[in-house]
Parts: C-alpha cells; sequence; structure tokens
C-alpha cells in the first residue's frame, strides 16, 4: 500500500520530467548509433592492390564495387605505402590476400568479397574441378576473428544501460535528500525497507523499458551480432540495471549535490569500462586483471559477450548471474542501512 | 494531566558543536507549547528528536508513553519541517495524496481529508498547480495542510506562519487553537511574540539548553518584562 504510493509518486515525478526521460530513452540510442557510426565504415570504398591477375579478373573486381590497383610486384610495404585495403597476390596454386585489417569490419567485408568472386572465378576457368583456387589470408594488424564492433557491441549495451539507470536513479534519491522530502517521508510510518523497494519498483519500470530498447535497437537498428536469445540478453542487462539502480541510490548518500553525484562517474563508471573487457588487459600485471572482479559491469559485459558473441545461453552464464545478484543484495541491504541516519527504526 | 511528550536529559552534537545540552521538556496534552529562541539555539534540532527523524546522542523521548523512534507512533503525529518539502512536479493535490497515503488514508475518507485541510489553509482552488508554480506562503500553506491531513494527535510544527500574511495567519491561528478545542496536542517554534503569546506554556531555547519555561505570563514576571519580547532580550542579556 505505502509502496504502491511512493512507486505511483516516482513514476509520475519521472513522466512530468520529459527531459530526464528523454536522456533515459534516446541518449542510449544516441551514443550507440554514434559508436556503430566510428567503428562500423562498410560503406566505404575500398581499394585492393592486385598481382598477377588476369584482365577477367579485375573486371569483375571493379563490377563489384572494389578500386583495383594493378602491381607487377608488391608486399605488405606496398600496402601500408599506398594506404590500400588489401593485396591479392594470385599464384599457380592459389592466391594469397593480406588485409590491412585497420578496420576489422571493412578487412572482413574485403574477405567476403574476395573468396566470393575468386569462387566464382575459379567455376569460370574451366579444368580445376575441385572449385576455386586456395585462398590464403594474412593480417597485417589483428587477426581474421577481430571485428571490433562485434565485440565491444555487447559490452556497449551492457554499459549504457548500467550508467543511465546509475545515473538517473542516484540523482533521483539525491533530489529527495536536498530537498527534505526525503527526511519528511520518514516522519511518516513508512519502513525503511519500503522506500528502498519503492525506488528499485518505480526506477525499475523504467529500466526495464530502458533495457528493452536499447536491446532491441541494437539488435535490430544496428545489426548487432546476436548469437543467443535475445531475452537471455535482456535478462543479463536487467541485473545489470538492478545493480546500477541500487548502487546509484547508495552512492546518492554520500552526495550533497547533483555535482557531486556527477562526480563519481569518473570514480565508479569509467574505471569500470577500462575493466569490462573493452581494452585489452592481456598485458596488464596480473594484480590489475583481478581488479576488474570487483567491477560488477565486468561481470554484465563477460555475460553478454558469451550470450551475443559466441552464442552461449543463461546456463552458461550463471556464475556471472549470480555475482551481479549478489551485488544488488548487498547494495539493497547497505541502502536500508544507509537510511538509519535519518531514523533508527 | 497526561503527559503527551517527555524529554529526558537529551543531548546531541554535530561534529565538536554541542547543539543540544542535557534538555529537560514535558508538555501535557491538549497544550499549545511555543518553542522560542535566538537562530541557531537548537530549535529545529529539538522537535526532529521529538519526531524522532533524528537520533540523540544522549537522553530519552518519550511520546504518549511510547519510547520514540517508533512507527506506531507516526501515525498520530503531524509534522511540518521548517523547510518545505514538497515535490515541485506535482500538484498540490497529488502531494497531499501523496503523503495522505503514507498514513494509509485511501477512497473517500482520502478526498474528504484533503478537501477540508486545503480549505483550512485556503487552497482549494490552486490544489490542481503544480507546486513548481506556488508561491512561497502557498508552499507553507501546503506543508501544514500535510501535516494536518491525516488528524493527528500531536501536531509539531517548525515555524508555520513564516512567509504567511497577517489574514491567513490568523485564521491558521484560529485553525490551531480549534484543534487545541478538540484535545490535540500543538508544539510549535515561531520567531513571532504574537504569536508565542497566544501559546499556553513557552520554554526558551538558547544554546542549546532550556533556559525557562512557563506560561507567557510566569516568563513575563520572571524576566521582569511587559511582553514577550522583553522577556527574549531579558534572556539573552543574561546570558551573556
Ligand atoms: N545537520 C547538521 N550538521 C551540522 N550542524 C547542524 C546540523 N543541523 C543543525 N546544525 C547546527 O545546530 C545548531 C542548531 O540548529 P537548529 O536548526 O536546531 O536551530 P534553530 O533553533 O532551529 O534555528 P532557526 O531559528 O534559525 O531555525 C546550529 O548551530 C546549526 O548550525
Ligand atoms: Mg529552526
Amino acid at each position: 500500500m505505502r509502496i504502491s504510493a511512493l512507486v505511483k509518486r516516482i513514476m509520475l515525478q519521472m513522466f512530468r520530467d520529459k527531459r530526464t526521460l528523454a536522456l533515459l530513452f534516446l541518449a542510449p540510442l544516441l551514443v550507440l548509433t554514434l559508436m556503430y557510426l566510428i567503428f562500423d565504415s562498410n560503406e566505404e570504398e575500398m581499394t585492393l592492390g592486385v598481382v598477377g591477375g588476369n584482365e577477367m579478373l579485375i573486371e569483375t573486381l571493379e563490377t563489384q564495387g572494389i578500386q583495383v590497383a594493378d602491381f607487377e610486384s608488391a608486399d605488405s610495404g606496398t600496402v601500408l605505402k599506398k594506404s590500400l585495403d588489401g593485396l591479392l597476390e594470385i599464384e599457380a596454386d592459389g592466391a594469397m590476400l593480406t588485409l590491412e585489417n585497420d578496420d576489422p569490419a571493412k578487412a572482413k567485408a574485403l574477405l567476403a568479397q574476395i573468396s566470393q568472386i575468386l569462387a566464382l572465378h575459379g567455376q569460370g576457368s574451366a579444368e580445376q574441378n575441385t572449385s576455386s583456387p586456395a585462398l590464403e589470408t594474412d593480417y597485417i594488424y589483428g587477426n581474421e576473428d577481430t571485428e571490433f564492433f562485434d565485440v565491444i557491441g555487447p559490452i556497449l549495451v551492457g554499459f549504457f544501460v548500467f550508467f543511465f539507470v546509475f545515473l538517473i536513479s542516484g540523482i533521483g534519491l539525491l533530489k529527495e535528500r536536498v530537498s527534505g522530502t526525503l527526511e519528511r517521508v520518514l516522519a511518516t510510518p513508512v519502513k525503511r525497507w519500503e522506500i528502498v523497494a519503492a525506488y528499485l519498483a518505480g526506477f525499475g519500470i523504467f529500466a526495464v523499458i530502458q533495457t528493452t530498447i536499447v536491446v532491441f535497437f541494437a539488435i535490430w537498428i544496428l545489426d548487432m551480432v546476436m548469437e543467443g536469445e535475445i531475452w537471455h540478453v535482456i535478462v543479463i542487462n536487467l541485473m545489470l540495471a538492478l545493480v546500477a539502480l541500487s548502487l546509484g541510490i547508495l552512492l546518492s548518500t554520500f552526495a550533497g549535490s547533483e555535482f557531486q553525484m556527477v562526480q563519481f562517474i569518473p570514480l565508479v563508471i569509467v574505471p569500470q569500462i577500462f575493466f569490462s573487457g573493452l581494452f585489452p588487459l592481456d598485458g596488464m600485471a596480473d594484480w590489475l586483471q583481478n581488479l576488474g572482479r570487483i567491477m560488477p559491469l565486468y561481470y554484465g559485459a563477460d555475460a553478454l559477450k558469451a550470450v551475443m558473441y559466441r552464442g552461449e545461453g543463461l546456463i552458461d552464464v550463471w556464475e556471472d548471474l549470480l555475482v551481479l545478484g549478489l551485488f544488488a543484495l548487498l547494495f539493497i541491504v547497505l541502502n536500508i542501512l544507509a537510511l538509519k541516519r535519518y531514523r533508527k527504526l | 494531566m497526561n503527559h503527551m511528550i517527555r524529554v529526558k536529559g537529551l543531548s546531541k552534537s554535530f561534529g565538536k558543536q554541542r547543539v543540544l545540552k542535557d534538555i529537560e521538556l514535558t508538555v501535557a496534552e491538549g497544550q499549545i507549547y511555543g518553542l522560542i529562541g535566538p537562530s541557531g539555539s537548537g530549535k529545529t534540532t529539538l522537535v526532529k528528536m521529538i519526531v524522532g527523524i533524528d537520533s540523540p546522542d544522549s537522553g530519552t523521548v518519550t511520546v504518549m508513553d511510547k519510547r520514540v523512534p517508533d512507527l506506531g507512533l507516526l501515525q498520530d503525529i503531524g509534522y511540518m519541517a521548517q523547510s518545505d518539502a514538497l515535490y515541485p512536479e506535482l500538484t498540490g493535490k497529488e502531494n497531499l495524496a501523496f503523503f495522505a497515503s503514507l498514513f494509509n488514508l485511501k477512497g473517500s475518507r482520502l478526498k474528504e481529508r484533503i478537501d477540508y485541510v486545503a480549505k483550512i489553509v485556503d487552497l482549494e482552488t490552486s490544489l490542481n498547480k503544480k507546486v513548481a508554480a506556488y508561491s512561497g506562503g502557498m508552499k507553507r500553506r501546503l506543508s501544514l495542510a500535510i501535516a494536518l491531513v491525516h488528524d493527528p494527535k500531536l501536531l509539531i510544527l517548525d515555524e508555520p506562519t513564516v512567509g504567511i500574511d497577517p489574514e491567513l495567519r490568523q485564521s491558521v491561528w484560529q485553525e490551531l487553537l480549534e484543534l487545541m478545542a478538540q484535545g490535540k496536542t500543538i508544539i510549535l517554534t515561531t520567531h513571532v511574540m504574537d504569536e508565542a503569546a497566544k501559546c499556553e506554556m513557552i520554554a526558551l531555547v538558547r544554546d542549546g539548553g532550556i533556559l525557562a519555561s512557563g506560561s507567557p505570563e510566569e516568563l513575563k514576571a520572571k524576566f521582569g518584562a511587559s511582553d514577550l519580547e522583553g522577556v527574549f532580550l531579558a534572556a539573552g542579556r543574561g546570558a551573556e
């Protein structure tokens, strides 16, 4: 009864605050799209150096929209010097493709196109009955597995859900502290846990909507890799949102103003980005690598990558989910205790 | 006469500053009890402890024979904070309804109480306006209405009439006296000596202690002053 009154009020406040609503629902989509555009530049024209290719091959390549530069001889140095996207060397027993791979998405697209063309070409040119000439590939940067947005996409989805839910729930409760309404609410027979529960529910509803929008947008509009099940992704993100929600409310205890709440971003949010897998940590000292294990986003990112990129299911990531659940539980209990500052009961 | 509030040996410090020192206070049932004293003397801190939303370092507060804090007790207390604690995004009515439902009011009783308290503070016509668009006095009146909405036995009002014009102030006081006649107990803080004169009992709070308490007549006699203003000033001189 009291909880539903609190939840109703929180929702009413949110609906009246159009700016915050827009931030919650549109900002993640906007930033995600920007990241997508930066890392995924398929549309660009590609330039390919060719050594020893016949006219027919070059013509086919050009009709596919690839700019071809014919060389007598060339090596990987030529690729860099002439800023080519790749170099195709046709030899008697097969073909060798050297990809610059500065932009993994682009390299992958080029590779796909060329193997297709070579396959057609090979069939067209008669006697080799065992299909196309073998295509060997070499990468100047990275390897064939890198596709940046594929790797970071799932992490980004989790991150934006975490970040925006953290910020908005934290500032929501902070406003109540600063304006004195929290104290006023505690002068009614409401229980401390009821306040925390109402905050989780009230902002939780918005977190569910936001999570669903972000996930569907990422998968349907941005065409992010999605090997696993969509609802698994939503479940993981909801766990992340719950942790963000309870952490945001908790940290608002230690902030005296909205600005001080924003100061938690470099302290609490940014380090999580570093350790969530967006950046390779292999080169770091062990103790530094293990630092990620105290950060909720590390587990969320791990689970999201497993489901979206590697096609695993919730059962395979149960440990991540358990840790996230424990984080949320810890923060919720601390929240109830933190309210003791006002009222002992 | 029954004791409504009994405060014993109450002390509180914020950091090194001792804000309340060994406060002793009893308020009888059905009284209007006024707390007066200079700014920063500890009135707000004291009333918060009586409500139970701040905890003392030592000492006890008992209200209606129950040790504060007590959740059940809060159902019988109407508290009006010194600074208006309202939700500006919501309308006056929504604010009232929200707090009323925290006191478990619902249905027709809720509607009835909202209409009744809105009338007391003369806000009937502005109830559907957002609080962000209220004037200072309107916010003050809404806060008072919220304190009254669940018909509590004990009213704790921290400077209830600040920013309210004389005409309305008079009608608010009329209502307070009316509530007292119904048997409610009211404890309030004020800087307006005319208002203090309307209280049955007054406590003079100074530097975190209660310098003197008694009826306005008793205090005037004690300090040899012709009015409460004189009492206030004499007490200030005495303290120095
Ligand atoms: N949360 C707090 N932290 C630190 N000091 C505080 C806090 N609340 C009050 N104080 C200090 O306690 C003292 C008493 O404050 P209080 O608000 O009780 O005074 P007051 O008598 O209500 O004054 P006024 O008439 O101006 O409302 C002041 O010196 C104030 O600075
Ligand atoms: Mg005060």
